[in-house]
């Protein structure tokens, strides 16, 4: 039986990142992926010829070269990564749209301060209180107890629709939890958003993966691709074996575990006394990618790299009761980042909703088809409705379309009811009740591409490395 | 090992971890956090690097003794000239 020093399930960011940091000091180590791409959450795919990403709009938590202690440097430093080898281009702006109301956003915070004090006159003395509370806040130690996210901002902000503006951009980019969140969540998402920012590479997703796959292998690490891992054989408390999908079996001292808490769970036999199926995420969401041939910047759209929106009078962070939740969500437009003199090829516009896993996946393979046709159309329109006034037509001017629903992100990702933000319930210090399993990744609780990196590397020296 | 080749194998490892410190007037006797911004993880990176690049081992206790290149040197050297 071949055997590691630690065996990693899952070749997506945390377990990558993971990953390096293991080989990179010596430990004999396997990244096992069922997939045959890697990124997990943050892949990428080809459709008639044409590349996509999945996952990354925006890579969160951008900040200036030299800037001290914040999360990007700090992985950069403990991957051994040069920071321009990341290409990262800043956002032009983005924006969180509600009925009526704008407040923009760009990677200095001292924009968005300005755009609060001059929409929200009365708030600003108390928007500064939070943002006090949140610089305050300790964010290196995994073990603070919950404190709800909403009651804090209440006690700063009292217009209602301020602090609605606030959480919609935050719930969308991280929250496994319905309405609120907690606040050292909060905390940690304010910063990746607001105090830092949003950038990407002129190529996406696929650089920071290759980046990070070549530094793997320089370090030494393994990476069996195709081949999953189906079991965990449990004995004695400890983590005995690991089954392959190949049906081949393999030994690891340390086991690190990025499918997530409830996947992990599920893979252990026996199985452990944890009722796996509540700690599922509920937040599920569904997305449509249109492709055209004009640029945006050619029919009124070259502004927002991101918007966040919300038609509701109070916006409403929840499992939605339809196949699909119009009433809020979030627009990418990847042109909308400063690539010098490069540019995409063609504009791009995707449009993010939440959506009902449970009617997604009872559909029969035509009804699906057909769901998909129906709500395409549906959802661009409501995206639309806050954006500007622009001759784009969606339909004729599209050269290319896709659209993915928690069933796709189920089958590609495994994640339980295609909650991409995880499970409610995080494991914050990595532990399981197996004495040698950790879970690291988005169940650790750190998300977007940078969090996740965080976590992996940070579960790697906690639990295998010391 | 002379003291000062030990303090270069320390600045050495710490223009890998750190690339994007400037290096070259560090003060031998200024404890290094107060000149570069090294965080916790920084420091174990280094423990961890001179057990890869040269198989010296720093105990956890034994930590504080790389506060500064001086204490680095002190600390260090004997351990390099004991490998010999």
């Amino acid at each position: 039986m071949e055997r590691y020093d630690v065996a990693i399930i899952g070749a997506g960011m945390s377990g990558i990142a993971a990953g390096i940091r293991l080989a990179h000091f010596g430990k004999k180590v396997c990244i096992f992926e069922r997939h045959y791409a890697p990124g997990g959450l943050n892949s990428f795919y080809a459709k008639d010829g044409r590349k996509y990403d999945v996952g990354l709009h925006a890579m969160t938590n951008f900040v200036k070269p030299g800037v001290k202690r914040a999360p990007l440097n700090r992985i950069l430093r403990q991957l051994r990564i040069a920071r321009e080898d990341l290409m990262l281009c800043e956002q032009r702006r983005s924006r969180v749209a509600f009925p009526g109301v704008d407040l923009c956003f760009n990677n200095e915070f001292a924009f968005f301060e300005s755009e609060i004090a001059k929409t929200f006159p009365k708030q600003i003395d108390g928007f500064r209180k939070l943002v006090e509370a949140i610089q305050a806040f300790d964010d290196s130690v995994f073990d603070y107890p919950y404190q709800s996210a909403r009651e804090v901002v209440r006690g700063c902000v009292s217009d209602p629709l301020l602090e609605d503006m606030i959480f919609c951009p935050l719930m969308y980019y991280g929250s496994s939890t319905e309405d609120d969140m907690d606040f050292g969540q909060f905390v940690v998402m304010f910063k990746s958003i607001f105090l830092e920012g949003f950038a990407r590479p002129l190529e996406g997703i696929r650089n920071i993966i290759r980046l990070l796959l070549k530094r793997y292998k320089e370090a030494g690490g393994i990476r069996k691709m195709n081949n999953g891992v189906a079991k965990i054989a449990i004995a004695g408390g400890k983590v005995e074996r690991l089954v392959l999908d190949s049906g081949e079996e393999i030994e690891a001292d340390v086991v690190l575990s990025s499918v997530g808490l409830p996947e992990t769970f599920d893979l252990c036999a026996p199985g452990l006394e944890s009722s796996a199926e509540k700690n599922a995420g509920r937040l599920a969401f569904t997305e449509t990618i249109s492709v055209f041939k004009k640029q945006p910047d050619d029919f009124g759209w070259g502004e927002d790299a991101i918007v966040f929106f919300n038609a509701r009078d109070r916006f409403a962070y929840r499992q939605a009761e339809d196949a699909v939740d119009l009433t809020s969500g979030e627009i990418c437009v990847p042109n909308n980042f400063d690539y010098g003199d490069d540019q995409l090829a063609e504009g791009v516009v995707r449009v993010t909703c939440l959506a009902n896993h449970d009617t997604w996946t009872s559909y029969a393979d035509e009804e699906y088809v057909e769901a998909k046709e129906q709500w395409r159309p549906r959802i661009c329109a409501a995206a639309r409705e806050f954006m500007p006034d622009s001759s784009l037509d969606f339909d004729s001017d599209c050269i290319a379309q896709d659209m993915f629903t928690p069933k796709t992100v189920v089958r590609y990702t495994g994640r339980k009811r295609g909650a991409i933000y995880g499970a409610p319930q995080k494991s914050k210090d990595g532990t399981t009740p197996v004495s040698n399993l950790f879970i690291c990744g988005t169940d650790q609780g750190f998300l977007g591409i940078v969090g996740s990196m965080l976590s992996g590397i940070a579960m790697a020296n906690t639990h295998a490395l010391r | 090992m002379s003291k000062d080749e030990c303090k270069q194998v320390v600045l050495d490892i710490i223009a890998e971890i750190a690339p994007d410190e400037e290096l070259s007037d560090v003060k031998p006797e200024v404890a290094l956090r107060e000149q570069l911004d090294l965080d916790s993880m920084d420091f174990l990176d280094i423990v961890m690097e001179l057990r890869k690049k040269h198989g010296i081992e720093v105990p956890e206790s034994e930590y504080g003794e790389l506060v500064s290149l001086d204490s680095c040197a002190k600390y260090l050297t004997p351990k390099f000239n004991a490998l010999v």
